[in-house]
């Protein structure tokens, strides 16, 4: 079995996998990061979103050897361990956002990368149009769209952990 | 109200975890020396299973053993069952096929599963399942319920497929008023199937312990005791004492995640049989074949009326597709849970409703968010609406002309209304949504070469479920009352261990708030314990809208107990006569005096126990409930769809939504919004995207998220929330509960909107693009390019 390295929310990792072992997994699996999550196998529903060298990605579609050498952030590697909650976490609580909370970390992951990609002054349109990646099947959307636009005002105020480079 | 006390949208507890990617949902359980289950599932709508050769599969890498339905009968496991049994007109009961977990003569729907692969990986399992050699003797399958009755026979037990004939209602009251009626309105309705999808997909994770003679599982479920029960006493897996259900985060259910699946039973069995923990986590293409659907009703519905518009009858009849197996509560769907309903807000005098349920060579179909009363409510507001128009009478005015106005209200369908008032929901609604301004908006629309409509939606429905001699009479093999117990801890915390489960409601705040306000004690000093038969009491789950209106009233019952009894410990403290006792704000206090002891040294005062005699008052303070309703509740409310049509392509945008809803009490409105947010996301689904279709030889052709619609962020509106309140009187709280309300009320009010827009009614679900577009074509042939 091939050997893979990476860094993963800053930790550098190392693992065997077999070459059709997806990122999704080496996380989930190999590493117990279980906050990423599977909710299908045809890359709809942007549950497993994380990011690879700051950019978003879905790690159902990508293989973990794809990530050899790569700086991965999972959703557990947003806020600091015992520090505070980055503003996007924040957000999502304060308008709940959130219900059973299933797709909530692909939801935040992606939300980061729609503010890496448009700014931080993000109108309902944008943030519909660009969450064609995930799918939350209990809020409806209209919380979460509210949550985002916060959360990114909130990010503009500084103070707060970006996404890692 | 306190901040954190009823009615305060206070932020919620579970969250924490979630944001963090701390939340433990099944998959997340690793148990040590788990192995990874593999279904072999038939790809096939319908066949007799000839041989299975797993010899090939047994030898391949990291593979523990291959089990088929022949080694699953030879164990002599009992099948899986429906729960609720309903008769036909003719007093003979439903027609109940044989369900075992793992078929071993013949498989009746694509996905019915026939071997299982234990495997150390799912890789491994998936490697080893691809090489079982299954030979299929096929057989001809049949999809339609409307062709159903001549279709080929799928089970012994049900000849012409037929479930039941069941009606309900005074047939020749009805004919007489329809014979003596100015007008009939008559619908041809399709009640498209659905699938749940939860972005969660299915889990079970089962371990026995050789040692204890025990069996644990860990599964995606809405209600581990129900499981529990229904797995030991009549799958017969093991004694419910040996058998403990766990449901940990669960994520979104929607009523899929109530029913007692194959896969569980599966890995039950399998984890005796090979001695290691046994996970099974379904693809999300494999939901699709084994988790139930929903709805897929056709329907043919007539409403009479007389020269002033009043409504004098309804007549409907429906074809309910229940799929190749009865499911655990599918039977109840489309009779008492949907026939019951047909009064909507209306004095009908008289109904009569017909319900077939057949077989088919599909999944099974079972309850899904709203289990019943959206496809009543489509029925209604469709007539209700499609009369004004052929009538000429404004729909609300025609609405306002024959709502009910006094309570309570008997409705000729069984429920006896108990209180509410729809002018306040019309009215408010119609002025949130700006009704008055929308004929100018259409026809600025029209300059655009756009179409707008208005539909309206004036919905009722009944949950709370559920009293139990209510439902018993009806056939329910369970009671539907809800346990609580309130255990206080000798430091003044609070548990709360409640037989409800969260999948996404927020129980673990709002039933924080209630105990918050009524001992008066600090929200984050009472925790929430639920989903786990080891520490909870027997519960009957989260479904139906049941958790505010009878979980939170078995909790407030646990509290007057708690109260009680505190009180005499308070009362030997303070040396004081127990009925001089007030207690108010997390207080104790003797009346007329300043003797007063705190929530905090009464807890601890009665456990440690030195202030009164063991055999005058026993120490401790830990109180339970068993609360049963005594009613159905009935939210209701007015939600009112705008929409903007193109009509070159038939695309549908809603351009507004209003929902007014009346659900009595609220404990905290962030989350009652989030929850008719979500019930309306779904509803639109069903009306404008979701479909879940199947070829004419059983292949399901939506088989994945590349074919089956889901709803995206830009697939709606932002919603316009507003209530109104009439408490319901059944419960200590008035709550009538909101979980389903908004999937409930909104198909009608977008299809209500768009045949308003496009000017004909022969439109079916989903309205996507071209189905809007070829209706168009179809009323209005001049408009061809």
């Amino acid at each position: 079995m091939p050997a893979v390295s990476m860094t993963v929310n800053g930790k550098a990792v190392a693992g065997d996998v077999e070459a059709r072992t997806l990122l999704v997994q080496f996380l989930r699996e190999n590493l117990r990061l279980t906050g990423t999550h599977v909710g299908c196998d045809t890359s709809q529903c942007g549950a497993c979103v994380v990011h690879i060298d700051g950019i978003a990605a879905k790690s159902c579609t990508t293989l973990a050897l794809q990530c050899e050498g790569a700086k991965v952030t999972t959703i557990e590697g947003l806020a600091e361990a015992n520090g505070p909650l980055h503003p996007m976490q924040e957000a999502f609580r304060e308008h709940h956002a959130l219900q059973c909370g299933f797709c909530t970390p692909g939801m935040i992951m992606a939300a980061l990368d729609i503010v890496r990609r448009r700014g931080n002054d993000l109108d309902e349109h944008t943030i519909r149009e660009q969450l064609d990646g995930n799918i939350c099947r209990c809020t409806g959307y209209h919380n979460i769209v509210k949550a985002i636009a916060a959360g990114a005002k909130a990010m503009a105020k500084g103070g707060a952990r970006q996404a890692a480079e | 109200m306190s901040t954190t006390g009823i009615g305060a949208a206070v932020r919620r507890k579970e969250d924490l975890r979630f944001i963090t990617g701390k939340g433990q949902y099944t998959d997340d359980v690793i148990r040590p020396g788990e192995t990874r289950a593999m279904f072999v599932r038939s790809p096939h709508a319908h066949a007799k299973i000839g041989g299975i050769d797993v010899s090939e599969a047994r030898k391949m890498p990291g593979v523990v053993d291959v089990l088929t339905g022949k080694d699953f009968a030879n164990d002599k496991i009992g099948n899986l069952i429906c729960g609720w049994m309903i008769h036909s007109k003719d007093g003979s009961p439903m027609k109940m096929a044989p369900h075992p977990a793992l078929a071993a003569e013949k498989i009746c729907h694509v996905g019915d599963v026939v071997a299982v692969v234990i495997a150390a990986t799912q890789a491994q399992g998936r490697d080893a399942a691809e090489k079982v050699k299954v030979d299929y003797e096929l057989l001809p399958a049949v999809v339609d319920p409307a062709e159903a009755k001549s279709g080929p026979q799928i089970h012994d037990v049900a000849p012409k497929n037929t479930i039941y004939e069941w009606s309900l209602g005074d047939a020749k009251a009805v004919d007489a008023a329809f014979a003596a009626a100015k007008h009939v309105t008559r619908l041809h309705i399709v009640n498209n199937r659905l699938i749940a999808n939860a972005v969660e997909p299915r889990v079970a994770l089962a371990e026995y312990d050789a040692g204890t003679d025990q069996l644990t599982l860990w599964n995606t479920t809405q209600n581990p005791h129900v499981s529990r029960l229904v797995i030991s006493a009549f799958v017969g897996m093991a004694p419910e004492h040996k058998l403990r259900v766990i449901a940990p985060d669960v994520g979104g259910g929607f009523g899929s995640k109530i029913f007692i699946y194959p896969e569980e039973v599966v890995c039950l069995w399998a984890a005796r049989k090979v001695g290691r923990p046994v996970k099974w986590t379904a693809d999300r293409s494999e939901s699709f074949i084994t988790d139930a659907h929903g709805r897929d009703h056709v329907t043919h519905a007539e409403l009479a009326l007389d020269a002033n518009g009043k409504f004098l009858a309804m007549r409907v009849k429906t074809i309910a597709n229940l799929g190749a197996y009865m499911s655990t509560f599918s039977s109840s769907v489309p009779t008492y849970l949907y026939a019951t309903l047909l009064s909507g807000q209306y004095d009908i005098p008289q109904i009569y409703c017909e319900v077939d349920a057949v077989y088919t060579n599909t999944v099974p179909v079972d309850a899904y968010r709203g289990a019943g009363r959206p496809e009543a409510t489509f029925v209604v507001e469709r007539l209700v609406e499609v009369a004004a128009r052929q009538l000429e009478i404004d729909p609300a005015d025609l609405r306002r002309r024959n709502f009910i106005k006094t309570f309570p209200h008997q409705t000729p369908v069984i429920m006896a209304y108990d209180a509410g008032d729809y002018n306040a929901s019309l009215k408010k609604a119609l002025e949130t949504a700006d009704v008055k301004g929308f004929n100018k908006r259409k026809r600025d629309a029209a300059r655009n070469g756009k179409l707008r409509g208005l539909g309206y939606s004036t919905y009722i429905e009944a949950c709370g479920i559920a009293p139990s001699q209510a439902v018993g009479s009806l056939g329910c093999g369970v009671g539907l009352w809800e346990s609580a117990e309130v255990r206080v801890n000798p430091t003044g915390s609070v548990e709360v261990l409640t037989g409800t489960h969260a999948h996404g409601q927020g129980h673990e705040t709002t039933f924080a708030q209630l105990v918050s306000e009524r001992l008066g004690i600090p929200f984050e000093n009472i925790s929430v314990v639920h989903g786990d038969t080891d520490k909870v009491q027997f519960g009957m789950g989260t479904y139906g809208s049941r958790s505010g209106a009878v979980g939170m009233s078995a909790i407030v019952k646990a509290l007057d107990k708690i109260e009680a009894k505190a009180k005499k410990v308070a009362a030997h403290m303070l040396e004081a006569a127990e009925g001089d006792i007030v207690f108010k704000d997390g207080k104790f206090t003797v009346a007329g005096t300043d003797k007063s002891a705190a929530w905090g040294d009464v807890a601890l005062n009665a456990y440690i126990a030195h202030k009164f005699a063991g055999q005058e008052l026993e120490p401790g303070l830990k109180e339970t409930s068993f609360y049963d309703p005594t009613n159905f509740t009935f939210p209701a409310g007015c939600h009112i769809c705008e929409v903007e049509v193109d009509r070159d392509t038939g695309k549908t945008e809603i351009v507004s939504w209003t929902a007014v809803d009346d659900f009595g009490t609220i404990i905290n409105p962030m989350i009652v919004e989030g929850q008719v947010h979500g019930g309306i996301a779904q509803g639109i689904g069903q009306a404008l995207l979701e479909s879940a279709i199947y070829d004419k030889d059983g292949q399901l052709v939506t088989g994945s998220l590349m074919d089956y619609s889901m709803p995206h962020a830009h697939d709606l509106p932002s919603f316009k929330v507003g209530l109104t309140e009439t408490k319901a009187p059944s419960n200590p709280l008035g709550i009538k509960g909101c979980g389903e309300a908004g999937a409930i009320a909104s198909p009608a009010a977008v299809i209500n909107a768009i045949t308003d827009a496009i000017g004909t009614e022969d439109l079916s679900m989903p309205a996507t693009a071209q189905a809007v577009w070829s209706a168009l074509m179809r009323a209005q042939p001049s408009h061809a390019a």
